[in-house]
């Protein structure tokens, strides 16, 4: 049933492999709001600090990125691709800039978004081994073990990571190779979303003559960047704010095991400034990221505002507003948003979950205030995060607007174990005689 | 640090327009001021103005990225000029009065060049050659000075020397002062070898050194004859060294057969000498001689050639008179 988005997952990361030979590779964020772009030039691997330690860029040095643009996102609603002339022609804007500063051509682009309706699923399953030792083989065989549920038509699998190993009575292994038993069980953690965005996407790629060289969900990337090591290991949430939808991803063990996406982002903030101002949409974005806030205090009442506008009535024009009119317009929406994504962890079942660390990343987060409000709805322990520092990335693509991009370009460098990264057992794939007796001869000599 | 946004190349100086509604009342729309020095390229591609589409066309971002393949660039960079270059010079050298005219004017600087005062030789000076030898060498190296020494081959003119017969070997070089220098060795004769066609002068290695019309023009050198006899000539020394004690006597040496040697002594005699060790065969006739006086006698031939069976030809006269005589003494009865 999976063999045909099997052999497509593979494809791509073969051409991730072939983009790192090159070295040079493209990380694109289809964001809402803004599409950005950043070139990745890969230098050898990593390299510790003299004194061994891992050093101030948590041992991400094996990249450095030499080109980043961001430009306007059109086209985009929701995190997927409507329109799909104009995002190309974003992608094409952002794609030059970047390609420009870095004076290198580009061919392969590896790609996040966030919408498209992501839907977890924990997957597990548990074979008998064949032999003593747990060889890759047998990996790959539990992880084909693994019950897949009916997860509709028009989906497609974005990520299915083996988030946990257990081997008899030992569970928590990250990685059983090598090691003795009798029964391997695995828990795996898979993420659908709509197949028609994914295509979307790749057909956007294409058009603008590039290769897609990996796909991931933005929620989930924006995860890796924004968490440090412990929170990714204790367990946290990534609450990625974006401008059409807001993720979710919860991680634990340094493992993604849920992500969702809430609908709603800043740009229904921005409308209902405009909506509630009447003013244009440019001008409400403006006052939102210059005056914006949640929490209404006395000294706002006579901070007023100019709206301004173009249409030539002078008085309308000169239409001021006070800071504490747009705080109560912004923050039912603000609350609303994190109203929604408390339910989405409730449903995951954040609560049962050892450690709460709650992190807001992404454009939106950058309200002043939200930390307050969102500890509020959310938890006590909330936190705003930026993303990790990447060699060369410019000051300005360094705030929590790229934690996703910077995300991606981390997980371009070092990718988690995929399903599709372990071969398949013989007797599901198409069985080829040759190539059994090829694997027979191989694993008896 | 660069600008995340798609930069453009500054407006170096624009007129500071005017504010306010003034500004709204003169420009009238939206026109905006003119910048007084633009330095922005790429108008071809550029939108249209008023479009708010920051987008590059299709056209431009292919081209941009076309323009970043590493190959195409280096192509640009090396290849544009290099094949520039070629093309100029293959149209400038496609006429054929300017490839002339280039090929005459580097002739020119390399003969003006050569034609310096300090490479020009004036003379040849000839050392070690008779008179005869030196007018034969002019005449076989017609030279004419002044004369370029860039254009001498002093080699090949060594060897035209060398070739010469009379000459056993040469130096040529070029003296400061702008002098040839020859220095000639040449073949001194030491024997006169007479053939069917002449007498020639030999020398000790049995090289040609010149030709005489009559034996009196040397009366100082031995004579010798016979095919073959000029590759011989160190063994003829030797044998006419052997035969000095004869003095006078001998007339000359004959090569017979092209294999040995008949030393002719006046008389009509002749001592016939083998082909191997001719020198010693000759020394045992010498000391017969010495002791029995043979050659004094009536003796036509001396016979070596077999050197266990030494021989003796009588001559017709003395023969006869043999065997008058033998009847006398009487020993055969």
């Amino acid at each position: 049933m999976m063999t045909d988005l099997y052999q497509s997952q593979r494809a791509m990361r073969q051409m991730r492999q072939q983009a790192m030979q090159r070295g040079v590779v493209a990380i694109l964020d289809v964001g809402t709001s803004k599409i950005a772009c950043l070139v990745l030039r890969f230098d050898g691997t990593g390299r510790l600090s003299e004194d061994n330690s891992i050093g101030s860029l948590a041992g991400q040095t094996g990249f450095r990125v030499i080109g980043a643009a961001t430009t306007r996102s059109r086209g985009v609603r929701f995190g997927e691709i409507t329109a799909m002339q104009e995002t190309e022609r974003a992608i094409r804007t952002a794609l030059q800039a970047a390609q420009k500063m870095a004076d290198i051509r580009v061919d392969h682009v590896i790609a996040c978004f966030s919408g498209a309706n992501p839907r977890s699923y924990g997957l597990d399953a548990q074979v008998d081994l064949d032999g003593q030792e747990v060889t890759e083989a047998e990996i790959g065989r539990v992880l084909n073990a693994c019950d897949v549920p009916d997860y509709g038509a028009g989906r497609e699998v974005l990520h299915a990571q083996p988030v946990n190993f257990a081997l008899d009575n030992r569970s928590g292994l990250i990685d059983p190779r090598g090691q003795m038993g009798q029964t391997l069980a695995v828990d795996m953690h898979m993420l659908t979303v709509d197949a028609v965005a994914i295509q979307n996407l790749v057909r956007c790629v294409k058009r603008c003559d590039l290769e897609l060289a990996g796909i991931a969900n933005s929620a989930y990337v924006s995860g890796i960047s924004a968490l440090v090591e412990d929170e990714q290991e204790l367990g946290a949430a990534c609450i990625d704010m974006g401008g059409g939808s807001t993720g979710v991803s919860i991680f634990i063990k340094k493992h993604m095991i849920y992500a969702d996406s809430v609908r709603m982002g800043g740009d229904h903030v921005t409308s209902d400034i405009s909506m509630g101002l009447g003013i244009s949409t440019t001008i409400a974005e403006r006052i939102k990221t210059f005056n914006g806030g949640v929490n209404a205090t006395g000294a706002d009442d006579r901070d007023m505002i100019d709206i301004g506008g173009e249409t030539g009535d002078w008085e309308h024009d000169r239409r001021t507003v006070s800071r504490a009119e747009l705080i109560g317009i912004m923050r039912p929406r603000v609350e609303e948003i994190l109203e929604e994504v408390r339910l989405r962890l409730d449903a995951a079942g954040f609560d049962h979950m050892p450690s709460q660390q709650i992190v807001l990343t992404g454009g939106g987060s950058q309200i002043p205030g939200l930390d307050g409000l969102a500890s509020r709805i959310l938890g006590q322990r909330v936190r705003l995060g930026r993303p990790l520092r990447v060699h060369g990335l410019p000051q300005s693509a360094t705030g929590p607007g790229f934690s996703s991009a910077v995300g991606l370009a981390l997980f371009a460098a070092h990718p988690q174990d995929e399903w599709w990264d372990f071969e398949t057992p013989v007797d599901t794939s198409a069985v080829r005689p040759f190539r059994r007796a090829v694997r027979w001869f191989r694993e008896n000599w | 640090m660069r600008s995340l946004t798609a930069s453009r190349a500054p407006d170096v100086y624009r007129a500071k327009p005017l504010a306010g509604p003034d500004a709204a009342f003169q420009a009238g729309g939206n026109t905006k001021a003119d910048p007084k020095l633009r330095l922005r390229g790429g108008r071809l591609f550029r939108r249209r103005a008023g479009r708010a589409d920051p987008a590059p066309s299709r056209l431009s971002y292919r081209l941009q990225r076309w323009m970043l393949t590493p190959g195409i660039r280096r192509g640009l960079k090396i290849g544009l000029p290099l094949a520039a270059l070629a093309t100029a010079i293959g149209l400038f050298f496609a006429d054929e009065t300017r490839r002339d005219a280039l090929a005459a004017q580097v002739d020119g600087a390399i003969t003006a060049f050569q034609e310096r005062p300090e490479f020009m030789v004036k003379l040849m000076a000839i050392d070690g050659a008779g008179t005869d030898l030196s007018d034969d060498i002019r005449e076989v190296v017609p030279l004419d000075f002044p004369i370029s020494s860039w254009d001498l081959d002093v080699e090949q003119i060594r060897d035209t020397i060398t070739g010469l017969d009379p000459v056993k070997s040469a130096s040529v070089r070029i003296r400061p002062g702008g002098i040839l220098q020859v220095d000639v060795v040449e073949r001194q004769p030491v024997v006169v070898w007479r053939t069917r066609e002449g007498l020639d002068l030999l020398d000790e290695t049995g090289a040609h050194v010149a030709s005489i019309a009559r034996r009196t023009e040397r009366p100082d050198l031995p004579l010798i004859a016979g095919a073959g006899a000029d590759e011989h000539v160190a063994e003829a020394l030797e044998l006419l060294r052997t035969a000095r004690s004869l003095e006078d006597r001998v007339r000359g040496l004959l090569r017979v057969g092209e294999r040995r040697w008949d030393l002719v002594l006046d008389r009509n005699q002749r001592i016939m000498l083998p082909t191997e060790r001719p020198v010693r065969a000759l020394e045992r006739v010498l000391a017969v001689n010495e002791v029995q006086d043979l050659l004094e006698r009536d003796v036509a031939v001396v016979d070596m050639r077999l050197g266990s069976r030494p021989t003796i030809r009588m001559t017709e006269a003395a023969s006869a008179d043999w065997w008058n005589t033998k009847v006398t003494t009487g020993n055969g009865q």
